[in-house]
Formats: C-alpha cells, structure tokens, sequence
C-alpha cells in the first residue's frame, strides 16, 4: 500500500507544459507586479526543499523526517565557505550542496536498512544528532548562528545584494531544479522507482536491485535539499540552527502533504502556501475578537496536518487533477 | 576513593541520573511498544501526552491542591481519555490506510498540543513541589540516594513488570497478543477487537502520562519536554526492535545507563551516544536487538 496514490493524477505532457510556462511566467512577473521579493524567494527556497522531499516520498515512498538536516548542513557549509574563506557565491552555494549530498550518502545506506516506519524514526533520530552536533561544534556559533553572511557576485558578474538581481538567480536556480526533478521523475530511473514504491517484492522479482534505487533517490533528495539550504542562506545572509531542527523536518513534509504528494507543482503550491500563511500570521490576524499572532503557527501547522490526514489526502494540487480528471470522464 | 580517574561520588551519581532517565525511556518505549503492537502506528503524540500528564498534576496541585498520590491515578486516567477520543475519532480512521499516514497525525497532534500548551504557559518550565514524604535522602554509605529518586526507579520497574505480566502472562493479554497476529480471526472468536484497540490506546497514552507525573518533580514542567524525550525513545525503540515488551524495558534502562556514563567520560557526546548506538545496532543487526526481521 503507498502512501501517494497519484495514478488518476498523471498530467499529460501538454498540461505539464502549459502549467510549466504559466509558473515560470508568474513568478518571473511577480516581483514586477509588486509581490515583495524576499518573500518570494524564501517560498522559492522552501519550494525546492518541498519538491526534493516529495522526490522521495512522492515517488520512492519513504517518509523522510530528518531533511532538516540536508537544509542546515548545507546552509552552514555555504555560509562558512563565503564569509570565513571569502568564497565566491556560486562555489560557496556548490560546495553547501556536495556537503548535504555527502551526508545523504552517509545517512542513506543507514537509514534504507529499514522501512517505512522505521526509516521515518531514523532519519528523526540521525537529525537530531546532527542538531546536537551543530548545537556544540564552534564553527556554527551556536545559538546565533553564521550572521552577515556576503552575497558576493556571482560569476564577479551579477551583484548579488540588489535583490531584484538576487531573486532571478534564485529563481532560475529554483527552475533549473524544478525542471531536473521532472525529469528525474519521468525518465526510466524515475519510473523503476514508482514500480518499487508500489510493489517492492515484485520490483525485485523483475531484476531491480530496489536498495540501490533507493539509495540513489535518497542522495538525489539530499542533494536537492542542500541547493536549498545553501542558497536560502545567501538569500537572508545567515545560517542558523532553526534549519537544522526538527521542526524544519516536519515543515517540509507538511508543505509536501498539503500541496499534494507525487505531484510536481504539489510542493511548489504548498510552499508558496504555508510560507504565506506564516507571514500573514507575523502580522498578527484578528479572528471573532481574538488576535492570532506568530506563536500561533505551531498550532495551525499542526491543524493543517490533522485536516490533511483526515480529510484532504491528495493535497490541493492532487485534489485539483482528480476533480479535473473526474470532469473529463 | 576513585575508578578510572573519576571520583566515585561523580560516578554513582551520574550513573543515577542515567538509571532515572532510563526509567523514563522505558516507559515510554513501552507504551509505544503496546499501541504499534495492535494499531501499527508509531504515536508521534507520545511525548505531548507526557509532558500533558506533567501539566495535568503541576495544575491539579496548583489551582485544587491535588497530592502527588491523587495526580498518579487522576492524570492518567484524564489524558488516557482524551486518546481514547482522539483513537475514537481520527486514528480509528486511518487503519486501512498506509501506516505513514498515523504518523503525520499524531505528529499534527504533538504540534497542536505543544503550541496550545506554550501560548498559554510560555515556553519556561515550572518548578513542581516535592512532596512532603519524600523529601531527604537514603545513606547508601558510598552515595546519598535521595528519597523520590529510589522511589521513581521503584515505581517505574513495578509498572514495566506489571505491563510485561499483564501482557504476556494474563487471559486479557493473550487476547491482546491474539489481536496482533490476526485481528480478523480474534474478532470471529467473539471479541470485540475495535473496543480492544480503543482502550490499548488509552491505556499506552495513560502510561506516557503516569511517566509525565512521575517526571513533574525531577525535571522542569515545560511545553517542550516531550518533544526533546521523544525523539531519544525514538531512537530507543528502534535499537531495541518493537517485537518484545521485555525487550523495550531492558532497552530503556540500558541506554539510560550507557547515557549517564557518557556524562561522567566524555560529556561532549553524552547528547548524541544513544544516536550513536542507534547507528552501531543499524549497522550489525538492522531488525534491532530484540526485533524480529518481517
């Protein structure tokens, strides 16, 4: 039994273009139209991170509950690579990612020893060690973390710290990723990788070495959430331990669930959503007299798991192509 | 008088710390161990429901002056009914579904618990009173045991063996272990299996509450204690295998100990050891120590 049934939800590859190009164009408009760009490029992070975990869960079936780790790894490497050595940003952002696929690989052959539950409790439990680990080491300045990390230029071409600038390298990173995901998912690799998560037996039966798939789909997550991390701490210039919490874990599989697993633009909407709503909450919202404020989060994330789970198991963009396909018929 | 360079008195004491935290992991292991047994669902809401039995008795003896005695019986068996609604009306639900999906609930449920909890306590703990009677330390000649220390070890050994006899000795718990095996065939037999499951929940989150009580005095009554001791009992149960009852108990106590004596050797690590030795045991003998490979 899988945990994303997404056969009713397999976009044709028109549909895939069209939506494609509508986001692209969005998003490249969007900070024209007047949509703040820090926050777009913090949901454009947060997107990422959610479609490297949906890589894994959405198409492999194994619930990570440790990608935090991958995040903060790579965003202390990057950070420290640019501000302590003085590292350019593309390097800083390149060698942050080779960090978290280093750990994938580490964590990866220990965590595929066991399955579904279990591979949830470890990757938990691995997180929290690397939580600890960057609670003590010196380098991470524990508590306040690595502040006023450089923007730099990158390619000593595009400087960095005019944030329109920075936004559209975010966003073309965001996209380049986007688009490798895709095609990850469609190519044969991708497609051994459905067939295990549906019917691990008979997946081997067929000559499959499952492990070894599942291995490779876990340190292509890691690494992708790493792009994430490292370039999430060039965006706000700063490293901290709130990325390597588990906290962070149990966001991005919130944003995964909400937006839709085993959807492509599932974790790009649910991104963009529970990003949205934490802003909005910032503010401070005033519902029947009672005002609902930042410290509130903790318990509407954990609402929206709960009507997720219960209610809403497709997620909006799965729900969204089942009703479309439902029309269709 | 020393051991290995380190004053004995250090050693004993550490080692104590470490028998107590066991305690804990035990108990807690083990509920988790009795609810994945029937309702294969890891219950992510473990550690709210701990650290809800320690607010349960902070509040009880604050606004009623409710004894610690009355708290062990009263908090229990209120959180034990909040699962038992929580098991009627979502996890009930999900059985049919992939086990993954229990998980992501009670994982929403740790949050909302822990959220609620913080706004309205804020995120500092509150110092519970020691108990009259308890206050004082036995002389053991070569350390000073204090009093509700003894009596938290005692306690949590007594309700560990009663759980493990209850279950593996008794009519009811054959039923319970019949129930694992084969739920369809135990209900065919004229038992009701949904009820059955219902109170296992209940009972499991009871027991994660009676932890929380017994924690109250020892450890700061906070929002976040459950979530830090969750995530350590995680790692618990999958060094120890789900399989056996026995097995979650000794695992508990065992890497209480192993994490104390960190303390005393190597500080530094005595955060990560148990992760640690989760890695070790992954790595020989990846169905746990006493977990049977499906």
């Amino acid at each position: 039994m899988a945990i994303a049934t997404t056969s009713a939800a397999v976009p044709s590859r028109r549909t895939m273009l069209i939506a494609t190009t509508v986001m692209t164009l969005v998003l490249i408009l969007a900070p024209l139209l007047g949509v703040y760009p820090v926050f777009l490029m913090k949901a454009l992070c947060f997107a990422l991170f959610a479609c490297a975990f949906n890589l894994l869960i959405g198409f492999g079936g194994l619930l990570s509950f440790g990608h935090a780790m991958f995040l903060g790894t790579a965003g202390y490497v990057c950070a420290h690579a640019a501000k302590e050595w003085g590292w350019p940003p593309e390097i800083a952002i390149l060698s942050g990612t080779l960090a978290a696929a280093a750990m994938g690989c580490v964590v990866g052959l220990l965590a595929i020893r066991r399955q579904g539950i279990y591979f949830a409790m470890i990757t938990l439990a691995l997180a929290q060690m690397v939580y600890f680990f960057y609670l003590q080491a010196p380098f991470t300045h524990g508590e306040d973390g690595i502040q006023a990390v450089p923007r730099g230029k990158l390619f000593g071409l595009l400087d960095l710290s005019n944030t329109l600038i920075l936004y559209y390298v975010v966003l073309a990173i965001f996209l380049a990723a986007f688009l490798l995901i895709n095609r990850i998912v469609h190519s044969p690799f991708g497609q051994v990788l459905k067939a295990i998560r549906e019917n691990e037996p008979r997946a081997v039966s067929l000559g499959y070495d499952a492990e070894k798939y599942k291995f490779l789909a876990f340190v292509l997550s890691a690494t992708l959430a790493g792009l994430a991390g490292a370039t999430k701490a060039i965006v706000f210039q700063l490293a901290s331990l709130t990325d390597a919490h588990w906290t962070m874990s149990g966001e991005v599989v919130l944003m995964t669930l909400l937006g839709g697993m085993g959807t492509i633009f599932g974790p790009v909407v649910g991104a963009f959503t529970i990003i949205g709503i934490e802003n909005y909450l910032s503010e401070g919202v005033t519902v029947f007299g009672m005002t609902f404020g930042a410290q509130w989060v903790t318990v509407i994330t954990g609402v929206i798991f709960v009507i997720c789970v219960l209610a809403f198991r497709r997620g909006i963009v799965g729900e969204l192509s089942a009703w479309w396909a439902r029309r269709q018929d | 008088m020393e051991i290995f360079g380190i004053p004995t008195q250090a050693l004993f004491g550490q080692l104590l710390i470490g028998l107590i935290n066991g305690a804990f992991y035990a108990m807690l292991s083990l509920g988790l161990a009795v609810i994945f047994g029937l309702l294969n669902v890891i219950n992510f809401t473990h550690g709210a429901q701990y650290m809800m039995g320690a607010f349960c008795a902070w509040l009880l003896l604050e606004k009623w002056g409710v004894s610690y005695w009355w708290s062990l019986l009263l908090a229990p068996l209120a959180i034990g009914l909040t699962g038992v609604v929580i098991e009627r009306t979502m996890l009930s639900r999900l059985y049919k579904l992939d086990h993954l999906y229990g998980l992501l609930l009670t994982f929403g449920l740790a949050l909302i618990f822990q959220g609620l909890f913080t706004n309205y306590y804020g995120s500092s703990g509150q110092p519970y009173r020691l108990p009259e009677e308890f206050s004082g330390a036995f002389n053991l000649g070569f350390m000073f045991l204090p009093k509700y220390r003894a009596w938290v070890i005692l306690a949590s050994v007594i309700v560990c063996l009663s759980t493990w006899f209850v279950i593996e000795r008794t009519k009811l718990g054959s039923y319970l272990r019949a129930a694992t095996e084969n739920p369809a065939l135990v209900q065919a037999f004229g038992i009701n299996v949904p009820r059955m499951i219902t109170l296992t929940y209940g009972f499991g989150v009871a027991l994660a509450a009676l932890a929380g009580v017994m924690a109250a005095p020892i450890y700061q009554v906070a929002p976040q204690m459950g979530a830090n001791i969750i995530i350590v009992v995680f790692a618990v149960v999958v060094i120890g295998g789900m399989g056996s009852i026995l097995g979650a108990i000794i695992t508990g106590f065992a890497l209480g100990i192993v994490e104390g004596l960190t303390k005393v050797f190597y500080p530094e690590a005595s955060n990560t050891v148990i992760f640690v030795v989760m890695v070790i045991v992954l790595l020989i003998k990846p169905a746990g120590l006493f977990g049977k490979e499906k």
